[in-house]
């Protein structure tokens, strides 16, 4: 079941990236748009455009009988949904398959067990992988309070249904617990028509630590780690992979246990497991899969070679995974940085507007994935994510060395961008020696705001 | 009494209420004091209340619910 046309269900850079996969595979591409989308850089890039309706992601991008329809006007046989939007809805994959098209991403029923954050650890539990210590599923108040006693505080209240950051709280007493719990249980009844809840110890000072993975339904095999400790508002903003902090002993473990899971629920395409790391135990534990390509995955595809969204088309067409475990071997150091629409000198202000030049890294061993070109004006409907510097080196020094070369020649201009914190980054000595955790980016942001005089750069 | 038309000061989706199960934040006749919630719009998923800068009574919004708005698009009458 060969495919020959792909409609890109995304914008932006992803969108981007999925044309130039399918280009150099011989496949042709048709990017929808949004009314507002028509000038952006997927939009001339692809073989053709098709619109899909107006402004608004719900009534263009989120629109399951548009994309559909759209898909059937240009004689796409295949939908790469990219990340966010479409890309894990269950829904979504039942309407393109009952069409007769083909998927670029897993089986409904993959993304309907890991989209449930309860059934999810559930599935990792019997894959023999230690999630934090919680709720076996759903909990309600009491359920809660008796965990609380048994596991001790703060604990963490997640939405069952939640994903991106979003509905999480942490409950430091049994009375903060008492009275979180119905606002966290209506929050995520507002934000995912699903009030379930459960809940985690919280784990301070962890680190994000998260497994690509390949499947193609039989086999499955990982791609190695990342670490994503450097976040905002729950938001990565600087990834890299793989994990320094990890002794090879434990990366082996986590990665291994990682194709595990993906091998035990038969997983097809390309997937994510997200892990806490306590650097103080060593230990590891499971919080959720994402079931699509994710925003950072150029990190993994530096240090291995393997191009991931490839690898998706390829598995979608039907063909068995192109590479063994033996075959992936991990090859020095890279770092992302997102370029995002935001002034990190106005509390992180959005930033939309016109692009007046732009100014890259032209080096060995960068990369600069965007959507972005001059004169383009970046509208105000959808996210931030205006690109993703990536560089590598042999080593993390030689990396963050290129960050730093790279950094000083990356210019947009027109609108600020998140751009002078990252050059701040790549000079801290904490950032350097790997001293982060989850929670540090925030606090360094409260302690030393990035004041416009100092960032003259 | 004149009526007066209030733009945009920034481009996104505008949304007469704080949320789709909440009524809109003004009605037709409702007093408007300065420093009111007229609106939000949402700028590339941050969401940022429109204020009144002057007070008077608000006549009818000029643009739908989840409407995508450009600066100095018109957002809603006043009566002064």
């Amino acid at each position: 079941m060969g495919i020959s046309k792909i409609l890109v269900a995304n914008r932006g850079e992803i969108a981007v990236r999925i044309i130039r996969a399918a280009r150099e595979m011989g496949i042709a591409t048709a990017q929808v748009v949004s009314k507002a989308d028509h000038e952006m850089l997927a939009a001339r890039l692809a073989d053709e455009k098709i619109e899909v309706g107006p402004a608004q992601a719900s009534k263009s991008y989120l629109k399951i009988d548009a994309i559909i329809e759209a898909a059937r006007a240009v004689g796409a046989d295949a939908i790469h949904p990219g990340y966010g939007f479409l890309s894990e809805n269950a829904d979504f994959v039942d309407a393109v398959e009952t069409a007769g098209l083909t998927f670029i991403g897993p089986r409904a029923d993959t993304i309907r067990a890991m989209g449930d954050k309860a059934a999810a650890r559930a599935s990792a539990a019997a894959a023999g992988i230690r999630t934090v210590q919680g709720s076996e599923g759903r909990v309600d108040a009491a359920d809660a309070a008796n965990l609380a006693a048994r596991l001790g505080l703060p604990l963490m209240i997640k939405a069952a249904a939640g994903g991106g950051g979003r509905g999480i709280r942490v409950a430091n007493t049994v009375e903060e617990l008492e009275r979180m719990m119905p606002l966290a249980s209506a929050e995520a009844l507002a934000a995912f028509g699903d009030g379930g809840l459960y809940v985690e110890r919280f784990i301070e000072r962890a680190r994000h630590i998260e497994v690509q993975v390949l499947g193609d339904g039989k086999d499955a095999v990982h791609v190695f780690e990342r670490e994503c400790s450097l976040q905002r508002r729950r938001q990565k903003v600087w990834e890299e992979a793989p994990a320094a902090c990890l002794l090879e002993s434990v990366r082996a473990e986590l990665c291994a246990s990682a194709a595990r899971l993906a091998k035990h629920v038969n997983y097809r395409g390309a997937g994510t497991l997200e892990f806490l790391y306590d650097e103080l135990t060593g230990e590891y534990f499971f919080i959720e899969m994402n079931t699509r390509i994710q925003v950072e995955h150029p990190v993994t595809e530096m240090v291995t070679g393997i191009d991931l969204v490839k690898e998706m088309i390829r598995i979608a067409a039907g063909e068995p995974l192109s590479v063994q475990q033996d075959d992936i071997v991990l090859s020095g150091h890279a770092i992302e940085c997102r370029i995002n629409a935001e002034d990190p000198h106005a509390d992180f202000r959005p930033t939309p507007g016109r692009i007046e030049e732009l100014r890259l890294p032209e080096m060995s061993h960068v990369r600069f994935d965007t959507g972005l070109y001059p004169g383009y004006t970046v509208p105000p409907y959808y996210d931030s994510l205006l690109g993703k510097l990536i560089v590598w080196g042999e080593t993390r020094a030689k990396a963050l060395e290129k960050l730093r070369q790279a950094l000083a020649v990356l210019e947009v201009g027109g609108i600020a961008t998140t751009a002078p914190l990252h050059r701040r980054l790549a000079l801290d000595p904490d950032v350097s020696s790997l001293r982060v955790h989850t929670g540090w980016l925030e606090r360094w942001l409260e302690d030393r705001p990035l004041e416009p005089a100092k960032l003259a750069s | 009494m004149t009526l007066t038309t209030v733009p945009a000061p920034i481009p996104g989706v505008f949304y007469r209420s704080e949320s789709p199960d909440k009524p809109p934040f003004k009605s037709e006749g409702d007093a408007v004091t300065k420093g009111d919630v007229v609106g939000l719009i949402e700028v590339m998923k941050t969401f940022t209340q429109i204020e009144a800068e002057e007070p008077g009574r608000f006549v009818r919004y000029l643009v739908d619910d989840e409407e995508a708005v450009v600066p100095g698009q018109p957002l809603y009458e006043l009566e002064t």
